[in-house]
């Protein structure tokens, strides 16, 4: 059995960054996510949308890595927000508190119009 | 059905859920936080039980409370590792694990949250979480 996730990355703007997943963020899913994420902040980018459309399933192991990547964006005076979340991914987000510091969007386009700063 | 410790076996164990739950015509939001509430009682199983035989029992049940709630779909994921004492379980917060090197241990809160009935049986002979959603 192999649930390996897929990150696929695109850089709309010098700063501002989205990671699309495919698969499940476990403990190598989220060290993955966490990979990707650290070689966009080492090169100028510290706001990052995270696309899980393709992920329907996480634990908590893989959000304690996105939380830990949360930590670091913050720390650079960044931004994270997520988008395309299935409903139980959402209500965990929430019950874990992680929608109080990063925002969460039905779609891509107002979670980049939000990491631009064109939107509240 | 026994699991091995080992990486993602706790995927197989939601395919169970998944196939109970479509059956007893439970939503697919409830089946998919069925799903996510057995994956965190196996990752705990997996990780903090030291289980000597390296396996994780789990057992399914569907069944109806009459007069009551209605049909449920009720799991059960049984180690037999060294236990712990529910009672001491300490209640992640966000803001200290923003803070801290330590961001885990969510997984009690995730499957209380998410579930109707959680009972938790912890003894120095293993544990087993009984873990209950109505449809």
């Amino acid at each position: 059995m192999s649930e390996t996730l897929k990150v696929v990355v695109d850089r709309p703007d010098v700063n501002v960054a989205v990671l699309r997943t495919d698969g499940y963020i476990n403990n190598t899913g989220g060290e993955e996510i966490a990979r990707q994420a650290y070689t966009l902040l080492g090169s100028g980018v510290n706001r990052l949308l995270l696309d899980l459309e393709k992920t329907k399933i996480v634990n908590s192991i893989g959000i304690s890595i996105l939380i830990e990547i949360l930590e670091k964006l913050l720390d650079q005076g960044g931004k994270l927000a997520f988008c395309r979340l299935t409903p139980t991914i959402e209500k965990t987000f929430q019950i874990m508190g992680l929608a109080q510091y990063a925002r969460i969007f039905p779609a891509p386009e107002p979670a980049l119009a939000w990491l631009r700063g064109e939107t509240e | 059905m026994t699991i091995p410790v080992a990486p993602e076996m706790e995927i197989a164990a939601t395919a169970q859920v998944s196939a109970l739950g479509e059956w007893m015509e439970m939503g697919r939001d409830k089946i998919d936080e069925v799903k996510m509430a057995v994956v965190e009682a196996c990752i705990n199983a997996f990780e903090h039980s030291a289980t000597p035989d390296h396996k994780v029992e789990l057992a399914f049940r569907v069944g109806a409370e009459e007069g009551g709630r209605g049909p449920y779909l009720e799991v059960d994921v049984t180690d037999a590792g060294h236990g712990f004492d529910p009672t001491r379980l300490r209640t992640p917060e966000i803001a200290a694990a923003l803070r801290s090197s330590r961001k885990r241990g969510w997984g009690i809160k995730i499957i209380e949250s998410l579930m109707d009935d959680v009972r938790i049986e912890s003894g120095e002979h293993g544990t087993r979480i009984v873990m209950r959603k109505y449809r």
